[in-house]
């Protein structure tokens, strides 16, 4: 009985470790695979490796945000991330999609970043993704069906007090 | 029981070619490759009978209901924001789908153009950037390369002027800040479009500093001449001079902003003190004052 006991309380921690690490795998496998291409290049400001693993940070929140906002139809979801027109033209999906009883649900899945351009001021970075993802299309909640896409966005961020918001996102025939 | 078994293989095969044409009712979809944003435009579908049709990106997104075999036009305009648009056609259980893009229209509408700083000192290279993107009439970035310009002009000497190519939508350059002050338009144009911001271009720091002294009862009047940058625009009014009094080892000092030109103040007239000025990095002369000398 005595060694049950000493058997349980050493087992008791490693069961927890290993739920741990299944529940932060699990957590994991929804996260995008992301390559950032080297930043030497670009220009004309010199891109410090804080500024690029800000604004790379930023970007892959704005899409768990956007498809969180246009799974939900939920254009408030967007505030945090977006600004001008990108976040005009993404609300105005939601609301397109509100109206004719329509979600969407995006999953990305990899993201292969280059930034490009980083303003002499430093008040805007563009960055080209070529992102694979998968979209989901639901009418009046009935999936109507998921398709696998490769695409090509630019997007254009500008930084405000706490973070860099988009404000242009485009996606551009590969 | 072998005409059962033929009546079941019949009835097989009616569902099978019946599932095939549902299949080949709605394949066959016509998209165009791209289509201009705002443009007009057609999908040219196959089959029969009714459908819904949806044409889904992160820009926009329609829903029609259409008939199958017909070419489903849509009109300037329903079509606008440019990106990766999934087209997807649904006929009772079977679907059909392809996908095409919309680029940006290639003329210019609208210039989002920042230029820095809003003021500038005078005659310093590179001291003010510009940088254009370039937006067709519903906001969509001109990714296509375009020729942009830039022109500073001034109160003095020649404008400067820049050529290029937008790269990815947007193009910069960096420009010197004239020899004298004043104010000098800034301007970005592509196509037909332009868009002007102002610069204002300041006196430089100042380049020299000198004070003169004279007394007035137990003080002393302390007053700079006219304070100039390296150009012989005036620094502008407000601009901090300080003056500093050392005296048997104690030190006062006088933080005074630049009024008309001019900085002036009073201080103890002690025989033998030395007084000097400064403002920014620059120092000005000394004065040893002897009593009167």
């Amino acid at each position: 009985m005595k060694n049950a006991r000493r058997i349980s309380s050493t087992v008791r921690p490693l069961v927890m470790a290993c739920s741990l690490l299944i529940a932060l795998s699990v957590q994991g496998s929804d996260q995008p695979a992301v390559h950032v291409a080297p930043t030497d290049s670009v220009g004309p400001r010199v891109l410090e490796k804080q500024t690029e693993e800000a604004v790379v940070r930023d970007y892959l929140q704005a899409w768990r945000l956007l498809s969180s906002a246009l799974e939900e139809n939920r254009a408030d979801l967007l505030d945090p991330d977006f600004v001008g027109t990108a976040k005009e033209k993404l609300v105005d999906t939601v609301r397109e999609q509100e109206k004719l009883g329509l979600q969407t649900r995006y999953q990305d899945s990899a993201h292969d970043l280059q930034l490009v351009f980083y303003s002499p001021e430093g008040l805007s970075v563009q960055l080209i993704d070529t992102v694979t993802y998968d979209v989901q299309i639901m009418d009046h909640e009935k999936v109507q069906t998921t398709q696998h896409v490769r695409a090509r966005y630019v997007a254009v961020l500008t930084p405000t007090e706490v973070r860099w918001k988009v404000r242009v996102f485009q996606a551009e025939p590969e | 029981m072998k005409s059962t078994v033929t009546s079941l293989l019949l009835a097989g095969l009616i569902i099978v070619v019946n599932s095939q044409l549902a299949v080949t009712q709605t394949s066959g979809l016509q998209l165009p490759k791209s289509v201009e944003a705002g443009a007009a435009f057609s999908i040219q579908t196959t089959g029969s009978g009714n459908a819904t049709l949806y044409i889904v990106g992160l820009g926009q997104v329609l829903r029609r209901e259409v008939q199958l075999g017909q070419t489903i036009s849509f009109a300037a305009g329903d079509l606008h924001n440019a990106g990766h648009y999934l087209v997807l056609v649904v006929a009772g259980s079977s679907t059909d789908n392809g996908a095409f893009d919309v680029t940006a229209a290639p003329q210019p509408s609208t210039l989002s153009f920042l230029a820095k700083p809003s003021r500038v000192p005078v005659d310093l290279r590179d001291g003010i950037s510009g940088v254009v993107y370039v937006f067709d009439t519903f906001q969509n970035l001109i990714l296509q390369p375009t020729q942009a310009s830039f022109q500073l002009s001034g109160v003095a000497g020649a404008p400067q002027a820049r050529t290029m190519l937008t790269r990815n939508g947007v193009a910069w350059t960096k420009m010197n800040s004239a020899s004298k002050e004043g104010a000098a338009q800034f301007v970005a144009r592509v196509g037909s479009v332009s868009d002007t911001r102002v610069i204002t271009q300041v006196p430089g720091d100042p380049c020299s500093l000198r004070m003169n002294a004279r007394p007035s009862g137990q003080k002393l009047v302390l007053e700079t001449d006219p304070v100039r940058d390296c150009g012989g625009n005036a620094v502008p009014d407000g601009t901090i001079v300080t003056f500093t009094e050392t005296y048997n080892g104690d030190e006062a000092t006088v933080d005074v902003p630049i009024k008309r030109g001019i900085a002036r103040t009073e201080m103890p007239a002690y025989k033998g003190a030395t007084i000097s000025v400064a403002t920014g990095v620059v120092m000005g002369n000394e004065i040893h004052w002897g009593g009167g000398q």
